[in-house]
């Protein structure tokens, strides 16, 4: 016998209040271990208008490629200054950021390895689950060999991608996300709209993020 | 800091003819087989206690009421060290949050947030007070049941789960379309189930409502191996 899962419903737009995404965007600590990335972007919907308080959540392997998982018993190192987990929100411009680490490629079904990634949670007002995508490194040499990525539509692989900065000493990787509205995975839901301020920036002609289905 | 003003606008349906999430046929990885679910911040005992976890020394307005059930996986089996995080509006419907602009009365004694962790036998609990309805669409006059939203972090990011729980027989189900987004067939596991025998004399009412993640079947879980250890 196999029981029905709980249905989905949309996070709604007072998530702060229960998910507490303050501060929970800096996963790293001065000790921890790899290269310290600073990744940020926008959230955009398919009309170009940055999306506000977009819950974003990040998972990601250590350096070594090792994930903070009881599943995970590779005799890899763990790293006591990296659970590699975080938590946001788009401000009023439909921005966000996380300081974190480059993570180390892991296993693929098979004896294959993953490109290094990350995978990407976004909970949106009016969106009835969680999106997952992933976000990869456009500057690895690993990433076009990616086996998740070569399932992924080459006209479409580029929303997957990150590209890489050089910023007042700091490494940043800037990744946007666009969600498309479908009458069947949103429900009519009011989207909060902030006064965005001048620096707004709008989003038009980026193609929509490919998401997983994980269903 | 400037002060921003919020506003609520109709999300548009979009039509378009290329789906909204690109199927891709892989199967799942080691990124989608593990989650920080053991490694978050231990919980304790008093965040699953909304009545009190305002911390005033006072206790909140409304009907007290128990919420229990377990964590299981398709196959029923219970999920132990599951964090379930939940937020709600107060006994008047409103929500101690900065984009809440409804006029309903603020309890002071009540944040409307809490957090357990399944235990052993994937069983949680909180204790808090049964939330109001919710006006947000004055011009059509809708409003929102009585809800409570949760957020579970299983093992897996394939389990990872956000939903809303919603009390029985609440004459605003019809004309929810939040509720009724969920299909017909499909909506009473969204509704938890009053529990007698959970009832506590002279104190609280008791609600049931089990969570099914994602789980054994679409993972290669060895249960015990997995949950070994786990928030030792």
């Amino acid at each position: 016998m196999t029981l029905d899962l709980t249905p989905t419903q949309t996070v709604g737009p007072y998530f702060s209040l229960g998910m507490m995404p303050e501060g929970a965007n800096i996963l790293t600590q001065s000790g921890t271990e790899g290269e310290h990335i600073r990744i940020e972007g926008y959230v955009f919907d398919s009309d170009g208008d940055p999306l506000f308080n977009v819950l974003l959540e990040i998972w990601q392997a250590n350096a070594h490629g090792r994930y903070n998982h009881p599943l995970d018993q590779r005799p890899l190192p763990l790293d006591p200054d990296f659970v590699g987990f975080g938590r946001t929100s788009t401000d009023a411009n439909g921005h966000y950021w996380f300081q974190t680490i480059k993570p180390g490629p892991v296993p693929y079904p098979g004896d294959k390895m993953q490109a290094p990634h990350i995978i990407v949670l976004v909970h949106a007002s009016g969106v009835s689950h969680p999106l997952i995508t992933r976000m990869y490194f456009a500057d690895d040499p690993r990433t076009e060999s990616d086996p998740v990525l070569q399932g992924v539509p080459p006209n479409r692989r580029s929303t997957l991608l990150a590209k890489r900065e050089e910023r007042d000493g700091e490494t940043v990787y800037r990744f946007d996300i666009v969600l498309r509205g479908e009458a069947e995975d949103l429900v009519l839901e009011g989207k909060i709209v902030a006064e965005a301020t001048e620096d707004a920036v709008r989003g038009t002609g980026k193609a929509e993020t490919v998401f997983l289905a994980l269903r | 800091m400037s002060e921003k003003r919020y506003a609520y606008e109709a999300w548009e349906e979009v039509t378009r003819n290329e789906p909204h999430l690109s199927s891709l046929d892989e199967p799942l990885t080691l990124s989608e087989l593990t989650s920080p679910f053991a490694a978050i911040d231990p919980v304790r005992p008093e965040e699953s206690d909304l009545t009190t976890n305002a911390g005033t020394g006072a206790e909140a307005i409304g009907q007290r009421v128990v919420i229990t059930g377990r964590v299981l996986d398709e196959n029923g089996e219970p999920i132990p060290g599951v964090i379930i995080e939940i937020w709600q509006a107060n006994a008047a419907g409103r929500y101690n949050h900065e984009f809440d602009s409804w006029q309903g009365p603020l309890d002071p004694n009540f944040v409307g947030r809490g957090r357990c962790m399944s235990d052993d036998q994937g069983v949680y609990r909180f204790l808090t007070i049964r939330p109001g309805a919710y006006p947000w669409k004055d011009e059509t006059n809708e409003w929102r049941p009585a809800h409570i939203h949760l957020s579970i972090m299983g093992p897996s990011i394939a389990s990872r789960l956000v939903t809303q729980l919603y009390f029985p027989g609440d004459p605003l189900f019809p004309l929810d379309t939040i509720f009724q987004s969920i299909p017909e067939k499909d909506r009473e596991r969204v509704v938890c189930r009053y529990d007698h025998d959970l009832t506590e004399p002279g104190w609280a009412m008791g609600f049931r409502f089990d969570i099914v993640l994602r789980g054994a079947q679409a993972t290669p879980f060895e249960t015990d191996r997995v949950y070994e250890g786990v928030h030792a």
